[in-house]
Formats: C-alpha cells, sequence, structure tokens
C-alpha cells in the first residue's frame, strides 16, 4: 500500500513515468544484449529517457536520480555523436543496469516516503570510467569529444559539430503536447527549465506556467509558445525540444525582430504577447511534422492509464449492483404475481448486468507480460555472474490475470527462476559431457486452462535428486523411516518446507533455503498451488496454477444458527450428515470422525466462533470435509446453503485495524442483502491446531 | 427493512453553504445527552441487519451493508461501559468517517442539531479517568442543557488495554 504515502500529484506522475521509463529501458538493453551490439534505435530511446529522466528528477529536486541520468546520459551521448567501432556491450550493459537498479531503488524509497538518499558517486565514476576507456579504445581525444564538462554547464551545445559560430536569430517555438497529458504547466515548466541549459535569452508565453492556473488551458488551446535567441541551427533547436516528454508537434520559425524581443525581455510583458506575428517557415514544419509518428513511436494514444483504486471502486459498485438486481428481481412482494411485461424487462436487465460485470472484471485483467520479462534480466545477470549459458524463452505472455494477482506472483517467479537457474542448470562443459546442447533453457509459459492459470518454470538442468533431498530432510529431522515408501511427488514437495536448500553452497543469488517456502506461502495466499515434477538429469518443471481473479470466487454458503458463512469450493472435499455412533472424543475433549478407516478432527464452527445459535446435537447438522495445506479437518454447520459466486471484499480497516481474526479470509454480501463471512480454510485448520 | 425505519433512511448531511464549524449532532443516552461534531457525520440510517464478527469486543457488534459498503458498526452504550439496551424503531445508526475508517455507531435515537460556540464549550474538569469519560472532549453549554461533546477520533481508537481486558 505505498500508494498511500503519495500525497502530491506531481510526484505521483513522475514516479510512474520514471518507472515506465525505466522499465521500456532496461527491456530494450536486454534485446540489445543479445544482438551484441547496440543499434541506434536503442542508443537513441536510451538517450531520450536518460534526458527525461535527469530533467524531471532535477525538477523534482531528487539530485542523485539526476546525476546518474545526466552521466549515463553523457556515455550515450558520445556513443550516439561518435559512433565508436569497439563497444564492450556487456560492461556497457552493466552499467545501464546498475544505473537503472540505483534510481528503481531511490524511486521506491520515494514512493515509501522516504529521502532518495543513495550515494551514486561510485557508480558515477565507474560510467565517467568506462566512457574514458571508450574514448581511449576508439582513439578520440577529450577535444573531439565533448561531454566532460561538470554537470552545471551547459553540455548539449555540441561544439565540434556546430563550429561556426553563426549570428544569433531569433527563433519562436510552438510547442503542442501531447493530447492528454496531463499537466501541461509542469511539462511546460520542465522545457522551461531545460532551456536554460542552451541559452538564458528567452521568452515564454505563457509566462508564470507554474503558478498561473489558467494556462494549462492556453497551453491546451494554443500550444506553448517560446521566443529563443541563440545561435544554434533550427535543426538543433528542434532535435533539443525532441528529447523532452509529451512533445508532440514542434514549430520553429525564425523571427526578424531582434529588438523587439529585447525590449519584451527588459520589460515586463503582458498578455499581448501572445500575438506575435507568426511567420511560418513551412519546410520546418512539414519536416517536424514527418519526424513526430518516429518520436512517438511506442506511445499508443488508445491507452489510458487509471488509478487501480478507482477499479476497485467500480468493481464494487458492480458487484453492488448484481445483488440489487437479485433483490429487485426475486423481491418477495412478487412472489405469486404473474408479471409477463416485467420478467420480461427484468430478463434484459440481468443480460446487461452480468455483460457489465464481465466487462468490468476483463479491465482488471493485465497479460504477464511484464512480469516474465523482469525475469529476463534476472536470468541474464545470474548467466553472467555465474559463467552459465541459459537461454530464457518467453511462452504464452499475452495470458491474463487479475492486476491483484500480477503483484502477488512477481517475487515467487522470480525465486523459482533463480532457482533454476542457479540450482538447476549446470555449467556449459558439463552440460556437454552429457550430451545435452551448451546452452541452458529455462522455459516461462503461461496458459489459461479453465477457471485458473497455468504458469509452467521448465528448465533442462540436472533435475531435483530424490537421494539429495531426502538425505537433507532426514537430516533435518523433517521425515523418519517412512521415507523410502514416499512417493516422488511426495519427496519433492518437502522442497517447499522452510529452511531447506539441497545446494550446499551459499550464492548470491539463492541457496539460504529461504526461498521454496516463501514461495509456496506467496502462491497460496492469492489461492493458487505448486507442483513440481522432475527427472533427475532431465530438468525440473514447477507448475504454478493460479485463479484467474481474486476478486470473486466459487462459493459454498453455510449457515450455522442465524449467520451465515462462505467456504471456498476449492478446499471442500466432501460433505455429510455425521451419525452420532461415529462421532467420538480423546482424552482431551477433542471430537473426532472415522471415516472410511481414516480419522478426522472436528470443528464446531458454533463454538469456534461463539455463535449463539445454531445445532449443538451431530446429528441436527452437516460436516463438510475440508482439506488445507497441511491437514484435513470436519467442519461443522447446520447446513449447506448453495453454492454461489460470491464478491470478496476485505474486512472494514477499523476491524482489521482492532485484530487480526484468524479463519476470516473477507466478507461478501449475498443475494438477499445479508453479509457473509468468508472463511479461510488454511488459517482455520492452523488455528485449530495451535489452540490445541 | 420496516417502514418505520425510512424516516432516517438517507437522511444525508449535505455540505452547506454554510460552514459546519461549530456544529453538533446530538443524541441521547440514558439522562446525558452528547453531541458529535457534524464534519465526521456523513449520514444516519436506522438500524439494519447486523452480521456478527467473532473474536471481537463486545462493543463491536459486527458489520452491516450500507449501500454496498460494508461498515463496521460500535454500540456506543457498549464502548461507554453502559448496559446494553434491545434496539427499536427510534435506534440509530450514526455513519462516521474520520481519516478514511467508517464506522457506524449505534445510539439509541438522534435529537438535533446544535450550533455550540467554541467560547460555550468548557473543558473537562478531569476528575477521574473512568473508562467513558475518556471520550468526552468537552462540555457544551447550550441554554440551560448540557452536552457532552464528544472525542471521534477517541471513540474510534482501540487502545490496546481495553483490547486486553476483554479477551481475558
Amino acid at each position: 500500500m505505498a500508494e498511500q504515502f503519495i500525497n502530491d500529484p506531481m510526484q505521483e506522475v513522475f514516479i510512474f513515468e520514471t518507472s515506465q521509463q525505466l522499465e521500456q529501458m532496461e527491456q530494450s538493453v536486454i534485446k540489445t544484449e543479445a544482438l551484441g551490439s547496440y543499434p541506434s534505435e536503442t542508443i537513441n530511446e536510451i538517450f531520450r529517457i536518460m534526458h527525461t529522466i535527469k530533467s524531471s528528477a532535477a525538477m523534482m529536486l531528487i539530485n542523485n536520480m539526476s546525476v546518474v541520468a545526466h552521466t549515463t546520459e553523457d556515455m550515450f551521448y558520445f556513443i550516439r555523436e561518435e559512433k565508436p567501432q569497439f563497444i564492450d556491450v556487456s560492461t556497457l550493459s552493466d552499467l545501464v543496469f546498475e544505473g537503472i537498479d540505483f534510481m528503481k531503488l531511490e524511486l521506491e524509497k520515494i514512493k515509501n516516503g522516504m529521502e532518495a538518499d543513495g550515494n551514486p558517486e561510485i557508480l558515477i565514476d565507474r560510467i565517467k570510467d568506462h566512457l574514458k576507456i571508450l574514448k581511449e579504445n576508439n582513439k578520440l581525444t577529450d577535444s573531439q569529444a565533448v561531454n566532460n564538462e561538470p554537470l552545471t554547464e551547459k553540455y548539449y551545445i555540441s561544439s565540434s559539430k556546430t563550429a561556426k559560430i553563426s549570428e544569433p536569430k531569433t527563433y519562436q517555438v510552438i510547442l503542442q503536447f501531447e493530447e492528454n497529458c496531463g499537466m501541461e504547466n509542469i511539462r511546460a515548466f520542465t522545457v522551461v527549465h531545460n532551456l536554460k541549459e542552451i541559452t538564458e535569452t528567452f521568452k515564454s508565453t505563457p509566462e508564470d506556467v507554474i503558478n498561473d492556473l489558467d494556462c494549462v488551458e492556453i497551453i491546451k488551446r494554443d500550444g506553448f509558445i517560446l521566443e529563443i535567441k541563440t545561435s544554434e541551427s533550427p535543426e538543433k533547436l528542434e532535435a533539443f525540444f525532441r528529447t523532452m516528454a509529451f512533445i508532440d508537434r514542434i514549430e520553429i520559425t525564425e523571427t526578424e525582430d531582434l529588438l523587439e524581443i529585447r525590449e519584451e525581455l527588459s520589460i515586463l510583458v503582458s498578455d499581448e504577447a501572445i500575438m506575435v506575428p507568426q511567420l511560418k517557415n513551412p519546410a520546418i514544419e512539414m519536416a517536424s511534422a514527418k519526424e513526430t509518428p518516429v518520436a512517438n513511436g511506442n506511445h499508443s494514444q488508445s491507452m489510458i492509464s487509471v488509478s487501480v483504486e478507482k477499479l476497485d471502486k467500480l468493481m464494487n459498485l458492480v458487484g453492488e449492483m448484481v445483488i440489487s438486481e437479485a433483490m429487485v428481481t426475486q423481491n418477495p412482494d412478487l412472489k405469486g404475481l404473474v408479471l409477463d411485461n416485467f420478467s420480461k424487462s427484468a430478463r434484459q436487465l440481468k443480460k446487461i448486468t452480468n455483460e457489465l460485470q464481465d466487462m468490468v472484471m476483463s479491465i482488471r485483467m493485465v497479460p504477464l507480460g511484464p512480469t516474465f520479462f523482469k525475469m529476463n534480466r534476472i536470468v541474464r545477470d545470474i548467466s553472467k555472474k555465474l559463467g552459465k549459458e541459459i537461454n530464457l524463452k518467453i511462452l504464452g505472455e499475452e495470458t491474463e490475470v487479475d492486476k491483484n494477482i500480477i503483484e502477488q506472483i512477481g517475487d515467487p517467479l522470480m525465486h523459482i527462476v533463480r532457482n533454476s537457474a542457479d540450482h538447476g542448470i549446470e555449467a556449459a562443459e558439463t552440460r556437454i559431457l552429457q550430451g545435452k546442447p551448451r546452452a541452458g533453457t529455462i522455459t516461462l509459459e503461461a496458459k489459461n486452462a479453465g477457471g485458473e492459470v497455468l504458469i509452467i518454470i521448465r528448465d533442462d538442468g540436472k533435475g531435483l535428486s530424490r537421494t539429495g533431498i531426502l538425505e537433507k530432510a532426514r537430516e533435518n529431522g523433517v521425515v523418519g523411516d517412512e521415507a523410502a515408501n514416499m512417493t516422488d511427488t511426495e519427496v519433492f514437495n518437502l522442497i517447499f518446507l522452510p529452511g531447506f536448500s539441497t545446494k550446499e553452497a551459499v550464492t548470491e543469488f539463492s541457496g539460504r533455503g529461504v526461498g521454496m517456502d516463501v514461495v509456496a506461502k506467496n502462491i497460496e495466499a492469492v489461492g493458487g498451488n505448486i507442483l513440481v515434477e522432475s527427472v533427475e538429469g532431465r530438468g525440473t518443471t514447477i507448475t504454478l496454477k493460479i485463479p484467474l481473479t481474486l476478486a470473486i470466487i466459487e462459493g459454498m454458503n453455510i449457515r450455522v444458527g442465524e449467520s451465515c458463512y462462505t467456504l471456498p469450493i476449492m478446499s471442500i472435499k466432501e460433505s455429510f450428515i455425521p451419525k452420532s455412533q461415529e462421532v467420538f472424543r480423546d482424552t482431551d475433549e477433542n471430537e473426532m470422525i472415522m471415516i472410511r478407516g481414516q480419522c478426522y478432527p472436528i470443528m464446531r464452527l458454533k463454538e469456534h466462533y461463539k455463535v449463539k445459535t445454531g445445532a449443538t446435537q451431530i446429528e441436527d447438522g452437516i460436516l463438510i470435509m475440508l482439506e488445507g495445506e497441511t491437514k484435513t479437518t470436519c467442519l461443522f454447520a447446520d447446513e449447506l446453503l448453495g453454492e454461489q459466486q460470491v464478491v470478496v471484499k476485505t474486512l472494514p480497516k477499523y476491524i482489521q485495524r482492532m485484530k487480526k481474526i484468524d479463519g476470516l479470509a473477507g466478507c461478501t454480501l449475498l443475494g438477499d442483502g445479508n453479509i457473509s463471512l468468508i472463511l479461510d480454510v488454511n488459517g482455520l485448520i492452523a488455528q485449530k491446531r495451535f489452540r490445541n | 427493512m420496516v417502514d418505520e425505519f425510512d424516516e432516517f433512511d438517507e437522511l444525508e448531511f449535505e455540505e452547506d453553504d454554510e460552514s459546519e464549524e461549530g456544529k453538533y449532532l446530538t443524541f441521547n443516552l440514558d439522562n446525558e445527552a452528547y453531541g458529535l461534531e457534524i464534519t465526521y457525520v456523513t449520514e444516519i440510517i436506522g438500524i439494519q441487519k447486523i452480521t456478527e464478527v467473532p473474536e471481537l469486543p463486545v462493543y463491536v457488534k459486527g458489520i452491516m451493508s450500507l449501500r454496498g459498503q460494508i461498515i463496521p458498526v460500535v454500540d456506543v452504550r457498549l464502548r461507554f461501559g453502559k448496559p446494553g439496551r434491545d434496539y427499536d424503531e427510534r435506534t440509530c445508526v450514526i455513519v462516521v468517517e474520520i481519516s478514511d475508517i467508517t464506522v457506524g455507531l449505534i445510539v439509541d435515537g438522534v435529537a438535533e442539531v446544535v450550533a455550540i460556540p467554541e467560547e460555550e464549550i468548557v473543558p473537562h474538569p478531569d476528575l477521574d479517568e473512568t473508562d467513558s469519560r475518556q471520550f468526552v472532549s468537552g462540555i457544551g453549554k447550550v441554554g440551560t442543557a448540557v452536552k457532552l461533546i464528544l472525542d471521534c477520533q477517541k471513540l474510534l481508537e482501540d487502545d490496546e488495554m481495553e483490547k486486553n481486558s476483554q479477551e481475558a
């Protein structure tokens, strides 16, 4: 819930945009590395992104980020301008990644309301060193390469290229920002801020972009008009404005009237200044129009970003509507009446409500792609550090799951991929000896299967060793003599126990044995489960079964006295009416029942939650067998009310703050307007055990 | 829903042109009159079906649905350590919202909205710290009548001490 700390809309936009840009940059660099060289588009992209971040971070007064972005920008400026022949792609990428990581960390700090206090100096020195090496390798002297000036100076004017010092000319520049980019005044402020780097002589209309609230509208309507006096060529100017974010169109016209502007600069100018005569230069205008699609290549205007909070609200409302619809159409007052027209309209309403519900659910669905692509980086880092050759294959990245679930599975996925890369895939020499291809392959696949999404992580590494796991398990005292009779699946499942790792050496990436149990916990938290299959010497396949959405579950409503509870259908094994002679108690008064030769504990919800009403005689109720992750328990309730899809709502904050109630996962509204409490089976069972 | 309650339903407090400052919603419990700052009050509804939630202090009666929003309800009588009372058609739920937390307060019935200027509010004499006093931030005078001004924030706070004693 880091969002809570963000109060400042400007900061929010900054964080959102910057993290998106960093993400985009990371992906391009990973792609580039595979190619083995930097194509000019990537160089330009990195340059542009770094430039944007540099200025926006400076504007937000986050200096360390700005400095890192600046140094990286310098490096790419050199690469772009001088097109050096020898680039150490892998070292360069390492540096870029370190820069990205640094900035991401700082962003995270800001998001959590902390100061961005990371020290960038070491990183900056290394980037500078690398730039020096680059220059030396490409036999260029410092005088040719421009960019070793300190940060405060105007670094942008490339003296080598525009060597002839031309007469300063005055240009009128009209900037149109992208539609819907929002906060035009802030964008304009950024432009002005950056413009100070190349010239001090300029004037903008509207003038006060920060404090004048009307200026957003003016900028939207007329564009942001700048009068600049500079010796730069119009092309250079345009290239400069191109580097700025959210600029849609640039019009540059040369104005002759130098004096007028000088005068206007010295006097305070009023609004008349908007009406500056426009001397259009059609050639430049056309050129800029042509370039626009290139600059905006990866911005899709048909998408908008909406805060998850709004979506949650929308979903709640729709859930509410579904319930109200049921309340209207199944109103008890209508019972026994023949209402043909009414039922017709009611059917129509029902249809539309259902469609609306489906639509809202689909809005919340996000493709797994970005989460998967993050793994590229992890695999890259590990293979580089450990000197392994690993290819990551991604399949089905377009598969969609609920936004909330995506957030929950990122970490587990990372753990598993790390494990595969670190423990699973062998070193190249070992692989060749075993007749496998030199490079190992990890496949990340997602696919829909009914109401679930399967995420499969497959590697062709050495697989899990049954004996290795058992040995370790015995050492830890997890298993005893029964080990010999355990099935492979049972043995493999041991790796999900806390503190379990078969790898002797703890590496930077994995091996502390805290990974897999956390993975299992996270996946279970979203209502999913994990399957492990492995053939020794051939590889391991880990399958995560994830429900499509967290927000709606298939539930079974049960009644205890006057209270209503909902159990997730997934955890119900069977239900039956017990006979009193089957039930017995042990010496600690624990009730249990014998079914088909197996003994199960009985848990009475009535007693457990101290419900005042409800059946006490075992014959008067029903037993529901619940399968938890570790144990199976029979739950005693009055009756089953029926199956229903329920919209999961969290308990009110007030109650959550007061106490964490074990065994309750949330609550939901039933068709009759009553509230039902959703039970968390694992929590219930764990609590039972704890109490005993 | 029983018809008598309709008069309370949807009695929402729109943000008036007039300032809400200094206005209090008053309600009675036994012989005392209490005042709640009106800025915190979002609406007043009749008592509705409440779903009990286990393992909570007695004064948290459970949760109820307010047009789809699920809100916890607190019985103010029990919160003040007074004996409980059966709910009837006069019983009201005052929905208050403080710093993103919405809670329904069950009271015997609401009286009126009165303006109490700041100078008419005297501080609590602070004689002893018994259970219910801590919620009273001051005492307001309206003519000859006395209204106990409640500290909404405190009302919703859940101090550890109390929780423990409830569980014990």
